[in-house]
C-alpha cells in the first residue's frame, strides 16, 4: 500500500526561495521573482506545466502524458467495489463521511418530477451496511414504483483550471504537467480553504494527518503503468481511464466514441472526468 | 478513542464529503475581530485625520484597542490550522493566486503601522515616563522610547505629521484588510451563499459599526471603572457613526439578498427553505430584529427626541451592545450558514456546536476576551485618557 504521493514538488518553492534570498536588499531582483511567478501562474491557468521540477519516478516522464477520467454511468450497477478499493488504496477513513470516491443513486419514482438522490453518508445505507467501515445501498425503493433510477460514480475531477489550487496559500496543492491534480501532505497547513472551494465536494480534512486530502487517480499507480484502484475493480468497465496523448487510448476512444459531458461546467474549472450516461438531475 | 469529526446531520442530498464542516466558530470570531480592528481605527481616524474635535476622548484609546486587538486576529486562524507549525509557509512560499496567502502580509503591514502610530501617539508620555521613573518600569519605558526623547515643538510638529499621515494610510490598510476578509468569502464560486461582489463591501460596513461600538461600550465602562464622567458629545458622536453606517450596512445587505432571491439561480429553492427555516432564529429574529432594528430605533428615538445625559448615555451603549451582538450574528450566519447550504444545491446541513476542543466555543470565546485583558493591562502603561476637566 502506497501511502504518500512519489511526487517532490517543491523545488518549484526552492528556486523561489532562490530568488528571495537573493532579493535580499535588492527591490530589483524582488519584482523579477515575481514576475517569474506571475509567469507560472499564468501558465497554470492555461493548462500549462508550471515551474515545478520533474519528478523522480523511475521510467516516468510526465511531460508525455496527459491523464483524464471517464464514466460511463448507464453501466455502474452501485456495488461499491471502487468506494472500498479506494478506501483501502489510499488508506481513507473507514467511516461514511470521507471519500476520495463515492458513487450517488439518483431514483425517480413515479408521479414524482424530481429524482430522490443518496449516497454512502445516506444513515439509511450506513444502517444497511451494518457497519461505517463498509458501503452498501439499502434495498430503500423495492416496494416502490420506480420510473428511473442510475448511479453516478464521483471523484476529483483534476479540473484543467482547479479553484482549490487556485485559493491554496502555500501552493500545497498543485497541478502536474501530466494533468493531475495533488496535495504535498508535507507542506499543506490544513486550513481547508481549498475544501470550501472545491464546487464537487472531492475534498475532505484528513482528521488524523491534519491535511487536506483527495482523489489522485492512484498517482502512485498510474506512474508505474497501473490502473487507478477504482478502475481495476469496477467489474462492468463503467471507470474508464487512459492518456489522451495516446489516440487509441481508452479515454481517448471513450472521449471520441461518446457524447460526453462535465459536471458544473459554469465554474469554469473545465473538469477533466468525463461522463455518459447522466440526467439533468445529476450535482 | 474520541471522534476526530464530528459528521453534521442533513435533510435532502449532501455530498458526502460536506457532512464535516471545515470551518467551525473561530473562522466566525476571525472576521469579527478584524471588523473590530477596522471599526475602531475608523473612530480614531475620523478624529486624526478628518477633525472630529468630539471624538477627541476616544482618539487615542481607539488607537490603542485596535493594536491589541490586530495582535490577537491571527489566533483564531492559527487555532484552526491543521498545522499551525507550517503558517509561515504562507509567508515564505506564498501563492500569490491565493486570497489568504495575502492576509499575512497585509495584517503584518497592518500591525506594523499601528504600533507606529502608537508609537508616535504615546511618545511625549514614553518620554516623560521614561526620564520619571526608576527600576523595571523606568527600563520599560526608555526601551519603549527607543532613544528618541525629543518632546521640542519642533519635534512634535514632526510627530504630529506622521501621525496623520501613518492615519491617512491606515484608512485604506484597515479597510483593505477587512474587505480583503469579506474577499475570501466572496470571491468563492462554490458556494450560492457567498459568492457575492457586494461581500467584501458589506464586510467593511458590518465592521466600522462593530468597531465604534466596541468603543462605545469600552469607553463608558472604562469611565465607570475610572469614575469619570462621561463625555456625552462624545459618546453622541460616536452613537451618530454607528446609527449612520448602520444605514448603509442594511440596505448593502437586503441589495445582495434581494439580487440572491432575484437572480433565483440553481439551488435558490433549498436557499429559500434555508431562510424559511434555520435562518428564521439567528438571522431574522437575532441579527435583524434585536441587533439592527431594534438599536435603529432606540437611536432614532433618542436623537430625534434630543434626549441627553444618563438616558442617552444608557439607550446608546444598549444599542451598541445590540449591534455588537448583530454583527456576530452577521458574521455566523455567513461562515456557518453559508456551509449549512450545501453544494448540492439540494440538502441543508445543521452545524454542530461543540464547547470544548480547539475548534469549540470555549476557543472561540477566549480569543474574543485575550485583546479586552491584553487591553487593559496596556492602558495602565500608555493612558489614551482625554477626559474633560471636571466642572
Amino acid at each position: 500500500m502506497k501511502k504518500e504521493d512519489p511526487v517532490e514538488p517543491r523545488s518549484g518553492r526552492r528556486s523561489f526561495m532562490g530568488l528571495l534570498g537573493a532579493a535580499v536588499g535588492s527591490a530589483g531582483i524582488a519584482v523579477a521573482a515575481e514576475t517569474v511567478s506571475h509567469e507560472a501562474v499564468a501558465a497554470s491557468a492555461a493548462g500549462e506545466p508550471r515551474s515545478v521540477a520533474k519528478p523522480k519516478i523511475p521510467g516516468y516522464d510526465w511531460s508525455e502524458h496527459q491523464w483524464a477520467f471517464g464514466v460511463d454511468a448507464t453501466k455502474c450497477i452501485g456495488c461499491l467495489r471502487c468506494v472500498e478499493a479506494c478506501k483501502t488504496e489510499n488508506d481513507v477513513a473507514g467511516d461514511a463521511h470521507h471519500f476520495r470516491t463515492w458513487v450517488e443513486r439518483y431514483v425517480t419514482l413515479e408521479g414524482e418530477d424530481k429524482a430522490r438522490i443518496d449516497s454512502q453518508a445516506d444513515p439509511v445505507n450506513i444502517a444497511a451496511s451494518g457497519s461505517e467501515k463498509e458501503y452498501r445501498f439499502a434495498n430503500r425503493y423495492k416496494d416502490a414504483k420506480v420510473e428511473k433510477a442510475f448511479f453516478v460514480p464521483k471523484l476529483c475531477n483534476h479540473c484543467t483550471h482547479p479553484a482549490c489550487v487556485q485559493v491554496c496559500p502555500t501552493g500545497a496543492t498543485f497541478k502536474t504537467a501530466d494533468g493531475v491534480v495533488l496535495i504535498d501532505h508535507t507542506y499543506c497547513i490544513g486550513c481547508q480553504y481549498c475544501v470550501q472551494a472545491c464546487p464537487y465536494g472531492a475534498r475532505f480534512f484528513n482528521a488524523e494527518k491534519q491535511v487536506t486530502d483527495k482523489c489522485t487517480w492512484c498517482y502512485h499507480r498510474i506512474t508505474k503503468g497501473l490502473l487507478p484502484a477504482c478502475v481495476e475493480v469496477c467489474p462492468t468497465s463503467a471507470r474508464v481511464f487512459g492518456d489522451r496523448n495516446d489516440k487509441e487510448s481508452p479515454i481517448s476512444l471513450f472521449i471520441k466514441e461518446n457524447r460526453v459531458q462535465v459536471l458544473r461546467r459554469e465554474t469554469g474549472n473545465a473538469p477533466n472526468v468525463f461522463y455518459v450516461g447522466i440526467d439533468k438531475e445529476v450535482v | 478513542m474520541e471522534s476526530l469529526f464530528i459528521a453534521a446531520p442533513y435533510t435532502g442530498y449532501v455530498y458526502p464529503n460536506e457532512t464535516v464542516f471545515p470551518w467551525s466558530v473561530l473562522i466566525v470570531v476571525y472576521p469579527y475581530l478584524t471588523g473590530l480592528v477596522a471599526g475602531a481605527f475608523t473612530v480614531s481616524s475620523l478624529y486624526q485625520v478628518f477633525g472630529f474635535e468630539r471624538l477627541r476622548p476616544v482618539a487615542h484609546f481607539a488607537l490603542l484597542s485596535s493594536l491589541c486587538l490586530m495582535i490577537f486576529v491571527p489566533t483564531p486562524l492559527l487555532l484552526h490550522l491543521g498545522h499551525a507549525e507550517r503558517a509561515f509557509n504562507a509567508l515564505l512560499t506564498p501563492h500569490l493566486t491565493s486570497a489568504m496567502a495575502m492576509f499575512g502580509y497585509i495584517s503584518a503591514f497592518y500591525v506594523l503601522l499601528l504600533m507606529l502610530e502608537n508609537w508616535f501617539v504615546f511618545r511625549p508620555y514614553i518620554v516623560e515616563q521614561a526620564q520619571k521613573r526608576r527600576g523595571l518600569p523606568g527600563l520599560v519605558y526608555r526601551v519603549a522610547s527607543l532613544g528618541s526623547n525629543d518632546v521640542s515643538e519642533k519635534a512634535m510638529r514632526y510627530d504630529r505629521k506622521w501621525i496623520f499621515a501613518l492615519a491617512v494610510i491606515g484608512i485604506p490598510a484597515a479597510h483593505g484588510l477587512h474587505g480583503y476578509v469579506g474577499f475570501v468569502f466572496g470571491s468563492l464560486k462554490s458556494r450560492e451563499w457567498w459568492s457575492s461582489d457586494l461581500m467584501p463591501v458589506i464586510f467593511l460596513f458590518s465592521a466600522i459599526i462593530s468597531g465604534t461600538a466596541l468603543l462605545i461600550v469600552l469607553y463608558v465602562v472604562s469611565c465607570w471603572l475610572r469614575k469619570v464622567r462621561i463625555d456625552l458629545a462624545c459618546l453622541k458622536g460616536m452613537g451618530y457613526a454607528m446609527w449612520g453606517f448602520m444605514m448603509f450596512a442594511l440596505v448593502l445587505e437586503g441589495v445582495e439578498f434581494g439580487a440572491l432571491v432575484y437572480r433565483g439561480r440553481e439551488g435558490i429553492d433549498v436557499i429559500m427553505e434555508f431562510v424559511a427555516g434555520p435562518l428564521i432564529v439567528p438571522f431574522f429574529i437575532l441579527q435583524f430584529a434585536v441587533g439592527a432594528v431594534t438599536p435603529i430605533l432606540m437611536l432614532s428615538y433618542l436623537f430625534w427626541r434630543g434626549t441627553g445625559g444618563t438616558p442617552l448615555a444608557v439607550g446608546i451603549v444598549v444599542s451598541a451592545v445590540l449591534v455588537m451582538f448583530s454583527v456576530l450574528m452577521m458574521r455566523y450566519n455567513v461562515v456557518i450558514g453559508g456551509q449549512e447550504i450545501a453544494k448540492t444545491g439540494k440538502g441543508l446541513l445543521t452545524f454542530q456546536f461543540e464547547f470544548f476542543g480547539r475548534d469549540g466555543i470555549l476557543a472561540a470565546a477566549s480569543v474574543l476576551v485575550a485583546p479586552l485583558i491584553l487591553l487593559s493591562v496596556v492602558v495602565r502603561f500608555l493612558p489614551p485618557w482625554h477626559d474633560p476637566v471636571a466642572p
